[in-house]
């Protein structure tokens, strides 16, 4: 045999211990969504929100204030100075905001103001600069990203949890319906995902996929989380958080399900012991899998924090959080959920008995 | 163990193939493996390579308007010849064409002059009779701003490309894009700046000539004579900057930039630059004449409204040459040429957004990235080998596989890598071992429940099957998702991603099914199963 973490007999009461983990949960969004409450909304980079970013790197220890006071002698417009990534690789990001600022103006004016007051050597390694117009197509498509991964998960997941494709469709028609009406309507697309996601919450509801709307619910909660730990950091959002979100949607089901069809599993088994008892098992018979999973992605997504550098730095840094939460959810708020509405009932004994790991 | 050994011809050749795919892209030298391993290679992305990327937006409402007041003027000219007066045309509101009509009585006429010249590419849309004028408003048919629509692009394109291709960028990529976008990719160009200005650069040439009795200064607050327009003539100052001196020019253009064949940097006595220009022999001719008619006039090259310099016609000029002065410093008259040999734009190009990434910026991203993947690989192959013994070894094996696979695919389309597609190859080396974790905690538990090894083993690979598809279809559903709405970079972790998933697949129910059949093969019949 070769090494063991959890010991082939580990039980812990996990579910006992749910109400903690509803709480730890809600304090968290709390806070999170507090963090975006105050600061009016999402922090956007400037994929979203437009401007331009000017990647620099000096030879030296510096701080960010100095390279603000440098910028600001020289009459230049507002710039926010960013450190990226870790203290000794120097590298700062220069955002402006200022509307109509030319980027190669820029990066001159940048590169003047910073050789003129400042000692040592840097060099601009980058220069990003999005329009008003590509800004508000990018903030779209990230939208109608989110969306369709919702729509597609939603539909997947009700089909893939219960084996019962023919109510799966009904949700997706459902949905569909749902989602054409507001569309009529001209809703923006943020609140179409919103309505998608509470009409894919009431669909599972209805019609009793509750597997699907535990996964569901987790799903959202990760993702929330992630979001609001993310603001919470004073982080910004682009298009690789986007990236990093959709990773993290698939990643946290990934988890789900293999507790879930574990759950299922078990459930047919031994249709005696309390619906309590049952997750738990099933959990703590996961919890090897689980954990070793989690623990080498959280291992590579370390890595690629620490040495990946500054440009790769934030996205790395979602997806940690999104895996550590993500794990943490599979075991206690999709387990919480399913033992809060009780596992979908199995109505036709005949029923392929799909089993899985 | 049905059919092992098809099994291992099956594994072997695909992973023979993904090899000889792979290793053009991973050996530094070929050497003479060259002339045996396919030529394609992984591409790398800009922000990898280095360069910049444009997206470039076509100001077509400025196109029709230009347009239709091009054809204004036209059907000005054409109406005088069929003695009919039409006045002041010009350009309202919604993209249509006004004038006035002087003689109601002309109204058949001029309407049946425009049915016959202008009946595809325009509509009376409202007369109005104000005493005995009429003011008509004509709009562009649909079909003929669709026309529009599609050649201002096509020569926007085909403009930028040639402008690019003699700019000196190896490999640029120009393509369209939708609602009229362009994108053009400059690989290892690091001043942005130049090109920026080369690809705006309307590089609109007129001669028009200047009307030295108007009075400059009170041009300035706006009392410019009819028929003429305020200008201004740009000097070059010692020190690099330029000034910017008023001039009022006749409004009538004598002859523009279409006429121009080449253009060419040529040096003066004193070794300045300028642009020396040859017409083709309409252009000749007609510049022949104006400066034959206006001799001790002074004559001003204008470049995209600005004047260049108007020096005094001394004699007529014949033989088609003329030339540009302008105290250019060298790259202004290299790139000045370029634009005019490659023709002006037909509408404004506005820059929508530019990134551009230093090489050295995107050297250091290779290696940060490099060595993350080295970092990161080699504490899952150690834990995994540690914890699983030989079922470790089985998914080190696996992982190597999967990265051979990888640069395989992503060479043989030909798709390309970017740092987020290496952040992509990073995650899934630690995703990737989650498909053995399954198979491995199955066939332990078993093994426990007091199975056979070999029963274990088979019923670990079949529950666990299942569960590893559908866990990893999520995966792929994300990436697809993602390669939809993406922009470049972001496509490219979406690529590895879902190759990465699928390659892991592949080979930890497949590959590893193998080698744990030929494990058990050579088992001592009895022992139990190290894993």
């Amino acid at each position: 045999m070769g090494l063991q973490i959890i010991k082939p007999d580990t039980n812990i009461d996990f579910m006992g211990k749910r109400l903690w983990a509803m709480f730890a949960s809600l304090m968290v969004l709390a806070l999170g969504l507090g963090a975006i409450v105050l600061q009016g909304g999402l922090n956007y980079g400037i994929d979203f929100a437009g401007g331009i970013n000017i990647q620099v790197k000096f030879d030296r220890d510096i701080q960010a204030a100095e390279v603000q006071e440098a910028l600001k002698s020289q009459n230049m417009p507002e710039i926010r100075v960013q450190q990226l990534g870790l203290d000794q690789a120097h590298e700062y990001l220069l955002r402006i905001s200022a509307e109509g600022a030319k980027p190669e103006e820029m990066r001159t004016r940048v590169d003047q103001a910073l050789s003129q007051s400042m000692e040592g050597e840097f060099s601009i390694q980058r220069l990003e600069m999005v329009g008003p117009k590509v800004g508000a197509d990018l903030k779209n498509k990230a939208l109608q990203a989110l969306f369709y991964a919702v729509l597609f998960i939603s539909i997947y997941i009700s089909g893939r949890f219960e084996h019962k494709w023919m109510t799966a469709g009904i949700m997706a028609a459902g949905l569909l319906t749902g989602l054409y009406v507001l569309g009529l309507l001209a809703v923006p697309l943020a609140y179409l995902i919103l309505a998608a996601l509470v009409i894919t919450l009431g669909l599972t509801w209805y019609l009793r996929l509750n597997y699907a709307l535990g996964a569901v619910v987790a799903l959202i909660h990760d993702v929330l989380i992630t979001v609001g730990i993310f603001s919470l950091l004073g982080k910004e959002f682009d298009l690789t958080i986007v990236a990093a979100l959709l990773t993290i949607m698939g990643y946290s089901l990934n988890d789900t399900i293999v507790i879930y069809d574990r759950i299922r599993e078990n459930l047919r088994a031994q249709k005696k012991l309390p619906l309590m008892q049952t997750i738990n098992q099933s959990v703590n018979q996961t919890l090897s899998r689980t954990l070793l999973t989690s623990g080498t992605t959280v291992l590579v997504v370390l890595c690629l924090m620490v040495l990946g550098g500054g440009v790769i730095h934030d996205f790395a840094l979602a997806l940690l959080i999104g895996v550590l939460v993500g794990t943490y959810s599979s075991i206690f708020v999709a387990g919480s959920m399913l033992l809060g509405i009780g596992p979908t009932p199995e109505k036709e004994p005949e029923d392929e008995a799909v089993q899985a790991a | 163990m049905t059919g092992l050994r098809w099994r291992i011809v099956l594994a072997a050749v695909v992973l023979g193939v993904a090899l000889v795919y792979a290793l053009p892209s991973v050996l530094p030298d070929k050497g003479p493996l060259s002339a045996v391993l396919p030529d394609k290679e992984v591409n790398l992305g800009l922000d990898l390579k280095g360069g910049v990327n444009l997206i470039l937006g076509v100001d077509m409402e400025k196109a029709m308007h230009n347009t239709l007041g091009r054809m204004g003027d036209e059907l000005r000219s054409e109406s005088r010849s069929n003695k009919i007066i039409v006045l002041s045309p010009q350009v309202v509101e919604d993209n249509r064409l006004q004038f006035i009509l002087l003689d109601t009585s002309r109204a058949d006429a001029l309407e049946d002059l425009i049915d016959r010249q202008y009946s595809r590419q325009l509509n009376i849309e409202s007369r109005e009779v104000e005493e005995d004028r009429i003011r008509y408003q004509l709009a562009m048919t649909s079909e003929y701003r669709e026309e529009l629509h599609k050649m201002t692009i096509d020569q926007v394109l085909k403009v930028i490309r040639n402008r690019i291709n003699e700019f000196g960028v190896t490999e640029p990529d120009i393509r369209r894009l939708q609602d009229n976008r362009l994108q053009v990719q400059l690989p290892g160009l690091e001043d942005a700046g130049r090109a920026v200005d080369l690809i705006q650069k309307t590089a609109h040439l007129e001669f028009q000539l200047v009307d030295d009795e108007a009075d400059v200064n009170k041009a300035e607050q706006g009392v410019v004579p009819p028929g003429a327009e305020l200008a201004f003539l740009q000097k070059r100052q010692p020190d690099g900057s330029y000034s910017k001196q008023p001039i009022v020019l006749k409004k009538n253009v004598l002859l523009s930039g279409e006429h121009i064949t080449d253009a060419q940097v040529a040096f003066d006595q004193f070794n300045q630059p300028y642009v020396a220009l040859s017409f083709d022999r309409q252009g000749s001719r007609i510049f022949e004449r104006v400066t034959g008619e206006n001799v001790h006039e002074r004559l001003a090259i204008v470049l995209d409204d600005t004047v260049y310099s108007a020096p005094t016609i001394q004699e007529k000029i014949s033989g088609g040459r003329a030339s540009i002065t302008g105290q250019f410093s060298m790259e202004e008259a290299h790139d000045l040429a370029i634009a005019l040999r490659a023709g002006s734009l037909p509408a404004p190009v506005d820059i929508l957004s530019e990134r551009s990434v230093g090489a050295s910026l995107g050297q250091q991203s290779i290696d940060q990235g490099i060595r993350s993947i080295v970092a990161g690989g080699i504490l899952v192959l150690v834990f995994m080998l540690v914890y699983y013994g030989i079922g470790g070894l089985i998914t080190d094996i696996l992982l190597f596989l999967n990265i051979v696979l990888i640069t395989a695919v992503l060479a043989g389309f030909g798709a390309t890598l970017t740092l987020p597609g290496i952040a992509g190859i990073i995650l899934l080396i630690g995703m990737a071992v989650d498909a053995s974790v399954l198979i491995y905690e199955r066939i332990r538990e078993e093994l426990r429940r007091g199975l056979s090894p070999r029963k274990a083993v088979d019923e670990g690979f079949s529950r666990a099957t299942l569960t590893i598809v559908d866990a990893n279809v999520t995966t792929i559903m994300a990436a697809i998702i993602l390669y939809q709405f993406g922009t470049g970079p972001i496509r490219g972790f979406a690529v590895t991603l879902s190759v990465g998933v699928l390659a892991s697949m592949f080979t930890a129910i497949f590959v590893s099914r193998i080698f744990f059949d030929l494990w058990l093969k050579q088992r001592k019949p009895g022992s139990s199963l190290n894993l």
